[in-house]
């Protein structure tokens, strides 16, 4: 009897999560699904349309910007974080005596929202009193410093805000992964002659594998959820400049009153992101049950 | 400790609860005027509520102006727990008295007689099939244009009543190196000069294209035309404008680095806190070319369906926003004009006297129409379908010979 | 959940440096992680010395320059008196709703993602993977599709408009990330350990309490400062899902800064901003150097 009942138990300390997730993640999901066949458009209503709202979607300017901005934005944010977060860690692990000092300098903009930090950015960007105007105050009458004003570069000061706020974090991951590196190979590598930058760049590096995959996983989903960011930001502008997927399901679900367009964008969206997301996780339970 | 904190909150709802079974009159009131002299100015129906030993339970969401909000309510009749009040404009009225949700004002107005004095296009939004839902604050109107008094005189001093004189006067504000038209770059601002634009071409012009949605008035000639008139006045705009608030750019008029700002009635009161006076600081006047005619946004409190305990401190509300003591108090402060027709302009400025007369104005002629822009005039989705369009051309992605017909496929696909 | 951390930071963990540089490229990679400091604190120093300017020398003055004439007076007034809605009462009694929601829900979202990550490793059954990758997935939906719904079930459960109801939206969105933290630092634990005190006759809940607990420090803090900053900072929710007794910091935040009239009073926006940023950026500063620990001994490596 004891035997059965501890069999069920580890079942029965799952069970409530897995219910919460069921219902809470997968059960909305097709119920978005299901809006984004409907006409709904100020409350969820319940008649079927087909497909008549992924038409329309496909038809829409506004969405091909906010698709054509999110690769754009995407692929940037994704190669900067990474690669200044590699660099980072390569160089904060150089023994630096001042690195408990720093780390949490590069980590915390994780720690702060962009409702925080919106209004400091949004100054910053200022061209009429952020960095431009204090310049020319200096007496550098010449710098410019205006692409949040520019409908062509607007959507780089949002990669650059977004860098501001993850690299850190990536910075901490691939630190950990760095100091996971056993360091008889570094020895080995050391011995046989091979300068500093050789070893990171045929050995350390290369190890480093794995960190690279959940970075991109990480800041794939970041990049896909973007909203806070470009709200605080530019609100979208100039123009339609820097709207992005997330803003733009939200705009059309929540003040344009067009629900049923707004859950096809979601879903869309949240196609992108298992896309992305499924094959990672394949191949790492893969591995990691045989482990 | 955290079972403290707990047990804490389960004994501070507990007790919130309790206080509210009471005394049994308490409003809750969803709206986005959050902070200066718009809170303080609902402050004054508040302090009115309490008097009456009504509890006002405050919530407020703000954000680009009212979108937040809305997705609070969304979220609040969703799940069956609406609001007694809601700050609303225009269609969003309309587009929530189809989803069955409001309450019935009806009992109110007629006995406090609404029917007559509240003007017929604000009557549109405030009833539903005949019945009343919700009451109205104010009235704004849009084509306000708000002029630096010194940059004026230096630009030749006479107001701008055409088209022509306007660009005059424009032209000669450049030359005297300041920013002529002091102008924030997010869609709905572009919107509110666009509606004046439009409604200077003509009101029939007004009319046919932004509330009837002709095809053929979207389309056509005169409306390129406005188009042009977009791209003039954005030559005017500083290179720094894109996502400006719009009370930067009053502060820019104010300050005298801008000579002017085409904004509704609410930027008086930025003039009016700044210490400056109506006639001898700043002037208003129509936009060139639009008066007698009047867009219009009003405020309004919505009432949603509420349980029968919360009945009868919903109706007292309402009514308090419909006392004419409340609408002049409300009224000095936020800028715009009351909603009721019957009330002495003795304490408003000129401006405000100059707002009444044009508004009884306008709507005994039947130029007074909804704005575009402040969504009186359309659904949301066609508003954003416009704006999308317009800001777009403002910031000159799309050209003036291609924007007529962008924005005809726009309204189309969203109609 | 002292034992492992009470080792000390990872610097202990090993000897980090690989090669030995000259001192030129010392003073370079210096100078570079000199360089980025700047640039990470940059906006954290702009809010702070403009918080505590008079809105005069905002105005004139430029935004990097230290205040000439310092006040503490915009701190004063975005704590209490400034105005939020139609009340008076700054951001004071918002504070209050904030911590009554994240404490519980951090809590209880860890609890329950220990227990899972523990079942998932240690006590594993057919489709035990597919119930993870499910849970996982989770993580990564965009939120602004639950509101609808959500709302409709938080109305069903009758907790519309309360704490308890956000802390059950911070609890579900967030079982997915902890689950995944704890189930990744488990599957590095001896299993060794746990079969054997199967054999001894421990139960379920001891084995987890008297082995798996002790040594799980690191990740328990990676999971809280997690939780804990992710529930913080929440808007989206908070501005959906509260009502009048239970708004959160960051909507009260965002009702003092997104002022559509007046004068904008920067420095008591600034001051605002920082008082509720304050929160978080304690949790990092004083458990931040376990982070990296914990993000090694198994988050990242999935």
């Amino acid at each position: 009897m004891k035997e059965r009942l501890q069999d069920y138990i580890p079942k029965l300390v799952l069970s409530p999560s897995f219910f919460l997730i069921l219902v809470f993640v997968y059960g909305f999901i097709a119920y978005t699904g299901y809006l984004s066949f409907t006409d709904s458009r100020i409350l969820p209503s319940y008649n079927w349309v087909g497909l008549e709202n992924y038409e329309r979607l496909w038809k829409l300017p506004h969405w091909w910007r906010a698709i054509t901005n999110l690769a754009i934005f995407g692929s940037l944010y994704i190669l900067i974080c990474s690669v200044l977060g590699l660099l980072l860690a390569i160089l904060l692990d150089q023994k630096i005596r001042a690195e408990g000092l720093l780390r949490p300098i590069y980590l915390y903009p994780m720690a702060l929202s962009f409702i925080v930090t919106g209004t400091a950015w949004k100054w910053f960007l200022d061209p009429g009193i952020g960095l431009e105007h204090t310049m020319h105050q200096w007496g550098w009458e010449s710098f410019a410093f205006d692409w949040i004003k520019d409908r062509q570069m607007a959507i780089y000061t949002v990669v650059i805000a977004a860098v501001w706020q993850s690299s850190g974090f990536v910075m901490a991951m691939f630190l950990a992964g760095l100091r996971g590196v056993d360091s008889d190979i570094i020895k080995a590598a050391q011995i046989d002659g091979a300068s500093a930058f050789t070893t990171y760049r045929r050995i350390i590096i290369p190890l480093m594998r794995p960190v690279f995959l959940s970075a991109f996983v990480v800041l794939a989903h970041l990049a896909i959820k973007a909203y806070d960011l470009v709200i605080a930001l530019t609100g979208g502008g100039p123009g339609q400049a820097t709207e992005l997927p997330a803003t733009f399901m939200y705009s059309y679900t929540f003040t344009r009153n067009l629900m049923g367009i707004g859950a096809s964008s979601a879903i869309i969206m949240m196609i992108m992101i298992f896309s992305i997301i499924i094959p990672y996780l394949y191949s790492e339970l893969r591995t990691g049950v045989k482990r | 400790m955290l079972r403290k904190l707990m047990i804490g909150t389960v004994l501070a709802s507990g007790l919130a609860a309790l206080a509210h079974a009471q005394d049994g009159g308490r409003v809750e009131v969803l709206h986005w005027w959050t902070s200066g002299g718009e809170a303080a100015a609902l402050d004054v129906l508040k302090k009115n509520l309490e008097a009456k030993g009504i509890t006002w339970a405050d919530m407020p969401v703000a954000g680009g102006g009212g979108e937040q909000a809305m997705t609070a309510l969304r979220a609040r009749v969703t799940a069956g727990n609406a609001p007694t009040a809601v700050q609303m404009l225009g269609f969003d009225i309309l587009d929530w008295a189809q989803q069955g949700v409001v309450a019935d004002l009806n009992d109110v107005a007629t006995e406090e007689g609404w029917d007559a004095v509240v003007p017929d296009a604000l009557k549109q939004f405030s009833k539903y099939e005949g019945t009343w839902i919700a009451a109205p604050v104010n009235v704004h109107s849009t084509n306000w244009v708000w002029i630096n008094k010194a940059a004026l005189d230096a630009a030749g001093g006479k107001a701008p009543e055409t088209w022509e004189e306007l660009i005059a006067v424009l032209d000669a504000m450049k030359e005297n190196g300041i920013t002529p038209l002091g102008h924030g770059g997010q869609a709905w601002q572009d919107a509110t000069i666009f509606d004046a634009v439009v409604l200077s071409l003509g009101t029939d012009f007004y009319k046919a294209s932004m509330i009837d949605l002709d095809p053929a008035a979207l389309s056509g000639e005169t409306m390129r035309e406005a188009f042009a008139r977009m791209e003039k006045l954005r030559s005017y705009v500083d290179d720094n404008f894109s996502g400006r608030d719009w009370n930067l750019a009053s502060a820019m008029v104010i300050e005298g680095e801008a000579g002017m700002q085409m904004m509704g009635d609410w930027a008086k009161g930025e003039f009016l806190n700044a210490g400056l006076t109506t006639g001898e600081d700043f002037v208003c006047i129509r936009f060139p070319g639009t008066q007698g005619a009047v867009t219009f946004n009003s405020d309004q409190f919505v009432m949603f369906e509420v349980g029968e305990d919360l009945q009868a401190a919903q109706k007292e509300m309402a009514s308090a926003i419909m006392d004419p003591t409340f609408q002049i108090a409300f009224n000095t402060v936020k800028g715009s004009v009351p909603a009721r027709t019957d009330i002495s302009d003795e304490e408003f400025d000129d401006c405000g006297k100059k707002g009444m007369a044009d508004l009884a104005q306008a709507n005994e002629n039947g130029t007074l129409f909804g704005s575009m822009a402040h969504g009186h005039a359309n659904p949301a989705a066609v508003k954003n379908a416009m704006y999308d369009v317009i800001t777009r051309h403002f910031n000159g992605e799309i050209s003036t010979d291609e924007a007529p017909a962008e924005l005809a496929a726009a309204v189309e696909a969203f109609k | 959940m002292t034992s492992a951390v009470s080792q000390g930071p990872l610097e202990a963990s090993r000897a980090s440096s690989t090669v030995a540089p000259n001192r030129l490229a010392r003073a370079l990679i210096y100078a570079a992680l000199i360089l980025f400091a700047i640039y990470y604190l940059l906006p954290l120093y702009v809010m702070l010395v403009n918080s505590l300017k008079p809105l005069d020398e905002i105005r004139q003055g430029d935004m990097l320059s230290l205040p000439m004439a310092g006040t503490i007076e915009p701190w004063l007034k975005a704590w209490a008196t400034a105005q939020i809605g139609v009340q008076p009462t700054g951001l004071k009694p918002y504070f209050m709703n904030s911590i009554l929601m994240v404490v519980p829900a951090v809590f209880i979202s860890t609890a329950l993602g220990a227990l899972n990550g523990y079942v998932l490793t240690k006590w594993t059954f057919r489709g035990a993977d597919i119930v993870f990758g499910l849970m996982l997935l989770a993580c990564f939906i965009p939120f602004q599709i639950v509101l609808i719904p959500m709302a409709r079930m938080l109305g069903i459960l009758g907790l519309a408009g309360t704490i308890p109801g956000l802390v059950l939206v911070h609890v579900v969105y967030g079982l997915g990330f902890t689950t995944l933290f704890f189930r990744n630092y488990y599957a590095a634990f001896p299993s060794e350990l746990v079969k054997a005190a199967q054999i001894d006759g421990a139960s379920f809940f001891q084995i987890f309490r008297r082995i798996l607990l002790p040594s799980s420090g690191p990740i328990i803090v990676v999971t809280v400062i997690w939780q804990f900053t992710n529930i913080w900072n929440d808007f989206l929710f908070g501005a959906s899902f509260a009502s009048v007794d239970s708004i959160p910091m960051t909507v009260a935040l965002n009702n003092l800064v997104s002022s559509s009239t007046g004068v904008k009073e920067y420095n008591v926006h600034f001051a605002g901003a920082i008082m509720a940023a304050l929160p978080t950026l304690i949790v990092y500063i004083v458990s931040g150097r376990y982070f990296v620990r914990g993000l090694m001994a198994g988050a990242v490596k999935g």
